[in-house]
């Protein structure tokens, strides 16, 4: 018996996942599908990533060989052209007939082109397809200013588009007095106007365009009330068309506006013909976003393989960021007292404004704006689609309750188990949590792989991420910060057992308080305990260090390690910058100057390493920790003694305070810096710890960060004495080793303490925790036992012999390290 | 895939590894990486080379075991995936696995069955 063949007619994003969620369901079905775009399905919502480098793979809804994969036959550029509904038959543009026993069409919708003299010149263009995202970015080559008719969602995503393709003057054109008049409310647009305007978008409001000046080419527009702006070329986006000429060609009932006219099955007029998505008309209505496509793709799968469900009207509420702006509007947005209650929030400075609207008895909340700050639309969302009962204080769910704390994530589990939480795989809250409770999941890329949450547009992602967290803590697995399966304690926990039972090795850690065999979690973690209390050379215990620390070097692409010598402060003799020379020069190493003022040397081959080190050693150097969640540096400007604005000697201080720090283990790397006076040439407020010269003295700050999370330091201290300031960092730093967890920065550590700043000053500088002086005493331990560890490996002969890479070849090196030459120096090839 | 024949080799001596760690011997053109897990009292061995970067390093990597039952495994130290020192099966990335051999352990002596 053959199969009963369906025909889906458009391969959009609900096109393909009709197909997906067919093939998922049953094989008992012969697929074809004809496309009339040259590409497979990809993703139109975030098509805007593809100007900020994303390919048309990247938004590939799946790889091309997919559909092969499962059997269907895919035919792209190829529309279908006629139905012959009598004899259920297509016919398609390159003339392939077909029979079918259902018809999908899924024919999606076009742009709609307002019928405006001009709009056929050159410079005019529509933004829907990644074939017109091409012709944008060639035409915005040589464009300067661009302007986007149609301040809706999609006008203001094609202005972002221009902005991302370097049109610095770039016009929003919108015919309504405000933006995006289909989902927010007047006030929450203004605010949104002026966020964008504040970012350097024009908007012009109640513009009505009458023509298009230009000889060929677009030069201007014009508007009704006689004004012109001048722009290099034009993005209609004024609204969508449903694709329906296919449908109406074939006498099947369309709407008067367009739109294929659909029942609650989603079949058209003729029942074995059915239409999902943009181009369907379910009850007067076209849904112009992916999630309730997404529905009527299940829908139709449901009725063809004997299920029973129905569509009906589909939540419309959307969160997105315009231009860097959070945008979102839930349930219903738009009505107004005295039918409900509404609580407004408007902060124009930070220009924030969050509206909720509740029952009159305030029992319910029925829907809102947020614009600005939308961290909590997915909780109001799930609050308004299950009829939760709001607190007492319902401007709590837009303000954050004050006075308090809540629990983060309490709220998501009083949901009831069939609370939708992903509306674009349909996958309720009972679906997560019983992964997380039944399957042992515990992570956010788990809960993609088994239910698919979150694989769409992404939005519910925290919301999953704080209903594992939530469903793990109920199930107790995850009461507090444990280190990992090995060890049930926080770092602060374990420090202390190890330091009140004086052990001092990683088995007898693992012994005493662990279980297992130990992983390169807890190992590393140890390993940085044991050292900040104990000091001992570490590669006495080489196998529990992290990569970096097991060879005292950073592991770097072909698998050759990059050297780099401690050079205090950044000031270095010229002798030793010889010697620098001489060494790399005989190692045949790449040279470059660091972030921290000194020098890298790349390209050592495990086995050179003690050799090179003992070359450094010889004329002076002393390892600089590049590879340990140790001290680093701390960078310093030239200071008093030569620059004519500096007001102290910044460079003794920072060579002073590198020296004393050096060598000491912590929870992450620690990086300092000292400035000479206000302008701040060392970037001090950048670091862990900086230090600036004022006029009485020397001004502390702490807690800055810069990486991926720049932060600045906040000052600690002012004014003060150099023994002063030494005594507080000792003390600083050593409270940050004791009680941050693993490799957390002293400003994440900081981000996270219970009282902040005001807390940290008190324990340092008043003592509140009583522990000043038995800080004050470890910190000199530490100090008074340093030693260089490279120094303790060449000066012992079995130590030295771990730096080989074959254990049975030791005199040869790893022959898979290639180098190739790069101006007049090498890198690695691999 | 088994070997239906065996080829033991002698690979190194037990001291040359260290415990609870690795090390990389080379075996004719192959690079393999030891493990030699002091706490299990067990001997492993893999390929070197990380399939997921490329990099001839899994000997360097860290060992440690999972779950419940204590599953064997290495981690590769330049982006930590872990290893299953059992299968060769990637605990981290199901698209990658690596090689895994056989080890014997006489008179301090490590072979490999290649």
């Amino acid at each position: 018996m053959t199969k009963p063949t369906v025909i889906v007619v458009g391969n959009g994003m609900v096109g393909y996942k009709f197909c997906e969620k067919l093939v998922a369901k049953t094989p008992d079905y012969n697929i074809i599908v004809f496309g009339e775009e040259p590409r497979h399905a990809y993703d139109r919502v975030h098509l805007s990533e593809y100007f900020n480098g994303k390919t048309g793979d990247d938004l590939s809804m799946s790889a091309r060989s997919w559909y092969e994969e499962q059997g269907i036959m895919l035919r792209l550029g190829d529309p279908i052209q006629e139905i012959d509904r009598r004899n259920k038959t297509v016919h398609s543009l390159l003339g392939v007939s077909i029979q079918y026993d259902y018809l999908i069409l899924a024919t999606g919708s076009s742009a709609f082109v307002p019928d405006i003299p001009g709009v056929e010149k050159e410079g005019v263009f529509v933004y829907r397809t990644i074939e017109d995202l091409d012709l944008i970015k060639a035409y915005a080559a040589t464009a300067r200013t661009g302007a986007v008719m149609g301040g809706g969602l999609l006008g203001l995503e094609a202005a972002k588009a221009l902005i991302d393709l370097g049109i610095k003057d770039t016009h929003v054109i919108e015919f309504a007095p405000r933006l995006m008049p289909r989902q927010i409310d007047s006030a929450g647009s203004e605010m949104l106007s002026s966020k964008l305007k504040a970012l350097g978008l024009n908007i012009h409001l109640n513009k009505s365009t009458s023509h298009i000046g230009g000889t060929n080419n677009i030069e201007a527009l014009h508007f009704n009330d006689d004004t012109t702006l001048q722009v290099d070329m034009l993005v209609i986006s004024a609204g969508i068309r449903p694709r329906d000429e296919l449908a109406k060609l074939s006498g099947l009932e369309t709407g008067t506006r367009g739109g294929i006219v659909v029942n609650d099955k989603m079949q058209t007029s003729d029942e074995s013909i059915f239409a999902i998505g943009e181009c369907a008309l379910y009850e007067g209505m076209i849904y112009g976003l992916v999630a309730p496509g997404y529905e009527m793709a299940d829908v139709v799968v449901s009725q063809l393989t004997g299920g029973s469900k129905l569509f009906y009207s589909f939540d419309m509420s959307t969160r997105l960021k315009l231009i860097g702006v959070d945008v979102a509007s839930f349930g219903d947005a738009f009505i107004t007292e005295p039918d409900c209650r509404t609580i407004v929030f408007e902060d124009t400075h930070k220009g924030i404004y969050k509206r909720i609207n509740i029952t009159t008895d305030g029992q319910y909340l029925l829907g809102g704006v947020l614009i600005g700050d939308a961290d909590a639309y997915n909780m109001l969302l799930q609050t308004v689609n299950n009829k939760l009962v709001l607190p007492p204080n319902p401007e709590d769910l837009i303000l954050g309750s004050r006075g308090g704390a809540e629990s983060e994530g309490a709220g998501v589990m009083n949901l009831p188990d069939d609370a939708l939480i992903c509306s674009c795989e349909a996958v309720n809250k009972a679906a997560i949590c019983s992964s997380v409770t039944d399957l042992g999941i515990t992570g956010i890329e788990g809960i993609k792989k088994c239910t698919k949450a979150g694989t769409g547009c992404g939005g519910c992602v925290p919301l999953v991420k704080d209903l594992i967290a939530g469903t793990m803590k109920a199930n107790g697995q995850y009461i507090k910060n444990v280190i990992c399966e090995h060890f049930d304690y926080s770092r602060q926990e374990l420090f202390d057992l190890i330091k009140i039972n004086n052990v001092k090795n990683y088995d007898l850690a693992l012994d005493h308080f662990g279980h297992g065999d130990g992983c390169e979690v807890c190992k590393p973690a140890v390993a940085s305990i044991l050292s900040s209390l104990w000091n001992d050379v570490i590669v006495k215990q080489d196998t529990i260090q992290d990569s970096n620390d097991r060879f005292l070097a950073n592991i770097q692409k072909g698998g050759t390690y990059s050297v780099v010598p401690r050079i205090p402060g950044g000031e270095i003799t010229p002798d030793k910058l010889i010697v620098i020379g001489q060494v790399a020069k005989r190692y045949n190493l790449y040279t470059k100057i660091t972030g921290g003022q000194r020098i890298d040397m790349f390209g050592a081959h495990l086995n050179d390493l003690p050799a090179i080190w003992e070359e450094l050693i010889e004329a002076g150097f002393e390892s600089g920790h590049a590879y340990g969640k140790a001290l680093r540096t701390v960078k310093s400007c030239v200071g008093s003694t030569w620059c004519r604005f500096g007001l102290h000697d910044s460079v003794s201080f920072a060579i002073e305070i590198e020296d004393r720090y050096k060598g000491i283990r912590a929870p992450h790397k620690l990086k300092g810096g000292v400035s000479g006076c206000i302008r701040e040439c060392a970037e001090a407020k950048s670091k862990d710890f900086g230090i600036i010269a004022t006029e009485k003295g020397w001004n502390l700050y702490v807690c800055g960060n810069g990486g991926s999370k720049p932060q600045h330091a906040e000052l600690f201290a002012g004014d003060i004495d150099k023994e002063t300031l030494v005594k507080y960092l000792d003390r600083f730093l050593m409270f940050y080793i004791k009680t941050a967890e693993p490799l957390s920065r002293t400003a994440t550590w900081l981000n996270k303490m219970d009282g902040g700043l005001a807390y940290l000053k008190n324990v340092v500088i008043n003592d509140s925790l009583d522990i000043c002086k038995q800080l004050d005493e470890e910190m000199q331990a530490l100090v008074n036992t340093y030693h260089c560890e490279w120094k303790e490996v060449i000066e012992d002969p079995d130590l030295r012999k771990r730096f080989s890479h074959f254990v049975n070849a030791p005199e040869e090196k790893d022959p898979s390290v290639q180098f190739e030459p790069m101006r007049d120096q090498v890198k690695a090839t691999w | 895939m088994e070997t239906l024949i065996d080829n033991w080799v002698l690979a190194c001596r037990t001291s040359d590894i260290p415990e609870n760690g690795g090390a990389c011997v080379k075996l004719g053109d192959e690079q393999i990486a030891i493990f030699n897990f002091t706490r299990r009292g067990e001997w492993f061995a893999t390929q070197n080379l990380c399939p997921h970067k490329q990099q001839m390093v899994l000997s360097r990597g860290m060992i440690g075991s999972t779950g419940a039952s204590c599953e064997p495994k290495v981690a590769c130290p330049f982006h930590k995936n872990t290893f299953s020192l059992l299968t060769g099966e990637c605990l981290t990335n199901e698209e990658l696995s690596i090689k895994t051999y056989s080890v014997r352990v006489e008179d301090g002596k490590v072979y490999i069955n290649l």
